[in-house]
């Protein structure tokens, strides 16, 4: 039988079989031959002449490449992201260990030279156990999640920079816990560990700005962040609140940009100094209208840059929503292990959060939180790691 | 292209009005030139009259994206990449979503790698309506021997239509490969400082476009891709290299940045192509399996929100893949559009007379996920669609756009009332606020349903089959 190369490359390519009629082989021996037969005058025909290139012309040099010069596309703005200080040490008047600032940036981008201050993690930390948590963050946190101080200390030793600590039982829907019962747990939270503090009302529009009053008085020049103020309540007894007793105050909308605009110039209006301001735009989890938020950062950080002084503020984000995602928890046998794979949606939701410009990203599971902050280490070139030969990717 | 206005493109148009584009005028076609719902060869007087020579000429340096479309493979499977206008998605939209290839080597045995490479062909998962599925199928040559590299591009061929990348910094190993598989538009994978001279005769010999491979070096890069014009090689793909998560990570990353940013917003033609990573080099550090393929998964993730058009992944795991295709999905997702169904009444089931009628809005996501719970629940029901403008159920009632004359409509066009004996409407929980307006409106009975779609089945069980119906 005498086939031609491309014949057979013709019919292998058409996906048909090579129809030989009144022989008998077995599958895998015919595929082989085929094969062989298709290679050996490939091959016959390639080697020799690329040998024969070589020896004649042995002295070539490859040629020249083109000369050209490249420049980094380094931009100029006009506008810069307000500097916020989270946590005061015991000269000034409190007592953390450490204090963070967050925003700042002159640039977009880290290459462009303006980029004072990393973006940083927040663990979230509840003032009651919560039994409905996924499997993953259940086997994370169970086993303290009795006592937010021991929660707390428990997740400085993974890695927080700083911690939140949420009062949702204060909600008169959750326990209706009382304003000083729940005074009591923020100061128990920093007394337990010296990071910086962020402290979330429950969202109950009646109760939160009595609450955030009790508690900013408790935590006085401690300068933790009010979580937070939004168009619903009555923000302007946390602004007092926050301004009497040296803390920061998180204005928080439901991705729309104009609502930010609108409060955070209403908190300013209501005397929240610039330098005491971050916004927090909501974030939908990856799959359930992630998008919206990244394009809602991304925005909001190109208008500060613009110039948008309504909009210059550090960005922090709810990536614990990323749990909402039924791909995150949900035990579904095609989708492979939820023990990887919830871990993992929440690393690549704040991954993309944080790439679109946030400052704060409120996490949850110990795994992504490391894996988040080994990618902060690396852009900002503070990460030791093993050097790899890229070229090598094709020998693995 | 997103910065020229519809007049300055009208400025290069015939401007006879005649419709033949489809459009009502030449100023309606200029527009829909700018969103790409149009093409310049749909203006047919434009492209046949000689007499517009000068203005077709200039309108194709305005329409033409500053990153060059690249095209991969042939037929139904194959994928076109970069074409790429805006840096940042709300300014108009992202057109071509990054292709992920998953690698197969040469050093495999022959029924693996078909295996492998068949596997790679069907993997296919859906959400929201839409099939998720990998692009293209990238052939190391691992064992460094041409004849082994050959069987296994035959081996690819034979077993799948997928689009191919010829991975190999050897242009003999490279041109065995071509010799196979030219007629499905390979990738050359790749041309570098030491063998570009090689390379580029081989992409212009076979026509197939080819990777320019500069780790870490943008001039260098540049170089390459000067010198592959040079040789008449239009169709180039970049790779500035890729490192695992060590200190190299955040750089690799700018420089896609710069890359598009010089494009895009500097005009560089040189930087004007699409981009490629290679996420599997997660795989060098010795990692165990479960480890590599996250930290894969976390460096394309990154890489695709820093405008890499094409990825290589080793691992095909779904807990690694799924979150990487969601964001994909997510970040190509037209912001102009959200992801909509068809308002109108869909059988769920083998629903009759007496079977619930269920409401939702058209958002896909909400569709869809409503959808799947109810199937899971094995419920035979109406679903009636609401047209919500594409909002889920909470923004559209925070919205003001699900209301009781809107539902009304919905039941009225939908011959709902035809379909069933009784006059009873399941509404989602959340929707709770507008049951009475419904009810004055229509003359249904509103059943509010639970909040979140997974408690239909059991609501069924409880409230409609208890009550006497269905
Ligand atoms: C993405 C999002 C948006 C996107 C919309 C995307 C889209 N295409 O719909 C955008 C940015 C456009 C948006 C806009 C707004 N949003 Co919005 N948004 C969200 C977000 C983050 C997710 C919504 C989502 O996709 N959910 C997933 C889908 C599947 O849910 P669903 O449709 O509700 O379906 C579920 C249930 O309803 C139920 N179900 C559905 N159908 C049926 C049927 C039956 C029979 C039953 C029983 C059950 C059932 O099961 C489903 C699965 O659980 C939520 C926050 C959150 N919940 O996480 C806020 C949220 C819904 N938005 C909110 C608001 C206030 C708004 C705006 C008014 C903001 C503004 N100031 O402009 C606008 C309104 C829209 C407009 N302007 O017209 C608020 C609503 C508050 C409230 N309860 O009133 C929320 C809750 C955020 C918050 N906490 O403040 N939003
Ligand atoms: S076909 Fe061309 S000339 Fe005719 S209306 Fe359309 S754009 Fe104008």
């Amino acid at each position: 039988m005498k086939l031609n190369l491309e014949d057979i490359i013709k019919s292998l390519v058409d996906m048909e079989s090579i129809e030989l009629e009144n022989v008998e082989l077995d599958v895998e021996e015919l595929v082989i031959q085929a094969k062989q037969a298709m290679l050996m005058p490939i091959l016959q025909q390639l080697q020799p002449q690329a040998a024969a290139t070589l020896e004649a012309k042995p002295e070539q040099k490859l040629e020249a490449l083109p000369e050209i010069t490249f420049e980094k596309p380094i931009k100029e703005y006009r506008g810069q992201v307000e500097e916020i200080t989270l946590g005061a040490t015991r000269s000034e008047g409190g007592s953390r260990g450490k204090v963070l600032k967050i925003g700042g940036q002159r640039t977009l981008y880290h290459f462009e030279g303006g980029w004072i201050n990393k973006p940083v993690v927040s663990f979230d930390v509840f003032d009651i156990p919560q039994p409905q948590f996924p499997k993953a963050l259940r086997e994370a946190w169970s086993e303290v999640w009795d006592s937010p101080a021991e929660w707390a200390r428990e997740a400085v030793k993974r890695g927080a920079d700083l911690v939140t600590i949420h009062l949702v039982s204060t909600d008169p829907k959750v326990k209706d816990t009382p304003i000083n019962e729940a005074a009591k747990t923020v100061e128990e939270v920093l007394q337990a560990v010296d990071v910086p503090i962020v402290i979330g009302g429950s969202g109950n529009p009646e109760k939160d700005p009595a609450l955030f009053e009790k508690v900013a008085a408790v935590a006085e020049n401690e300068r933790c962040l009010l979580a937070s103020a939004n168009l619903d309540l009555d923000h302007k007894r946390i602004v007092d609140a926050a301004v009497k007793y040296n803390h920061n105050v998180l204005s928080w909308v439901s991705l729309d940009i104009n609502d930010q605009k609108t409060l955070n110039k209403l908190l300013l209006e209501e005397g929240l100094p610039r330098e005491k301001l971050v916004q927090d735009p909501t974030t939908a989890a990856l799959g359930y209208g992630l998008e919206y938020t990244y394009t809602m950062i991304e925005r909001i950080k190109l208008n500060a840059l613009k110039g948008e002084k309504e909009l210059a503020f550090p960005v922090s984000c709810g990536v614990t929503n990323a749990w909402a995602a039924r791909e995150a928890w949900m035990n579904v046998a095609e989708w492979g292990p939820r023990e990887y794979r919830g871990p993992l949606w929440e690393t690549v939701n704040a991954l993309a959060v944080m790439l679109a410009g946030a400052d704060i990203m409120m996490m949850l599971h110990p795994g992504a939180v490391q894996a988040i902050k080994t990618i902060i280490d690396s852009i900002f070139g503070d990460y030791q790691g093993v050097e790899i030969k890229y070229e090598d990717w094709l020998k693995v | 292209m997103a910065k020229v206005s519809p007049l300055e493109i009208y400025k290069y148009l015939p401007g006879l009005n005649c419709k033949e584009c489809g459009e009502d005028s030449c100023m309606a076609f200029a527009s829909a030139l700018i969103e790409r719902s149009k093409s310049y060869e749909d203006c047919s007087p434009l492209v046949k009259d000689e007499k517009y020579k000068k203005k077709l000429e200039k309108l194709i340096e305005l329409v033409t994206p500053p990153v060059k479309e690249v095209v991969i493979g042939t037929g139904e499977r194959a994928c076109t990449i970069g074409g790429e206008e805006v840096m940042y998605r709300h300014e108009l939209t992202f057109f071509n979503p990054t292709a992920l290839f998953i690698d197969v080597s040469d050093d495999l045995p022959a029924d693996e790698l078909a295996d492998r490479v068949a596997r790679i062909s069907r993997f296919a998962i859906e959400r929201v309506g839409q099939k998720l599925r990998l692009d293209g199928i990238a052939i190391r040559a691992k064992s460094g021997d041409a004849a082994k590299f050959g069987e296994a591009v035959v081996t690819a061929v034979e077993n799948s239509d997928m689009p191919l990348m010829l991975c190999s910094f050897d242009p003999e190993q490279l041109e065995v490969g071509l010799e196979i598989a030219i007629e499905r538009r390979p990738l050359i994978y790749a041309a570098t400082k030491e063998n570009v001279d090689a390379v580029a005769e081989l992409a212009a010999k076979y026509g197939a476009p080819v990777v320019a491979h500069s780790p870490g070096d943008i001039q260098g890069l540049f170089e390459l891709v000067a010198k592959l014009r040079s040789k008449g090689v239009e169709d180039i793909v970049l790779d500035i290299g890729t490192y695992p998560m060590d200190e190299k990570f955040g750089s690799s990353l700018e420089n896609m940045v710069m890359l598009r940013r010089l494009a895009i917003e500097k005009g560089e033609k040189l930087a004007g192509y699409p981009i490629m990573g290679v996420p599997l080099v997660a795989w060098l550090n010795g990692n165990d399996p479960a480890k590599a393929a996250m930290q894969e998964c976390i460096i394309a993730s990154a890489q695709l929100l820093r405008y890499a058009d094409l990825l290589v992944l080793h691992s095909m795991d779904m807990f690694s893949l799924l979150p990487l295709l969601t964001l994909r999905q997510n970040i190509y997702t037209d912001p102009r559009v959200p992801i909509q169904v068809d308002a109108k009444l869909y059988e769920i089931g083998k629903p009759d007379e007496n079977s619930p009628v269920l409401l939702t809005t058209n958002f896909a996501l909400t569709y869809y996920t409503v959808a799947s719970d109810i199937e899971a629940g094995k419920v035979d029901c109406y679903l009636l669609v609401v047209n919500t403008e594409g909002l889920a159920v909470e923004p559209a009632m925070a919205g003001a756009k699900l209301t009781g004359s809107l539902v009304k409509e919905a039941i009225e066009e939908s011959g709902v009332e035809s379909k069933v004996k009784h006059r009873k409407l399941i509404i989602p929980g959340m929707a709770a606020r507008i049951s009475g307006e419904i009810e004055d409106l229509t003359g249904w009975e509103v059943l509010v349903g639970p909040i979140d779609s997974s408690r239909i089945p059991a609501f069924i069980e409880q409230k409609w089959k208890s009550d006497g119906q269905g």
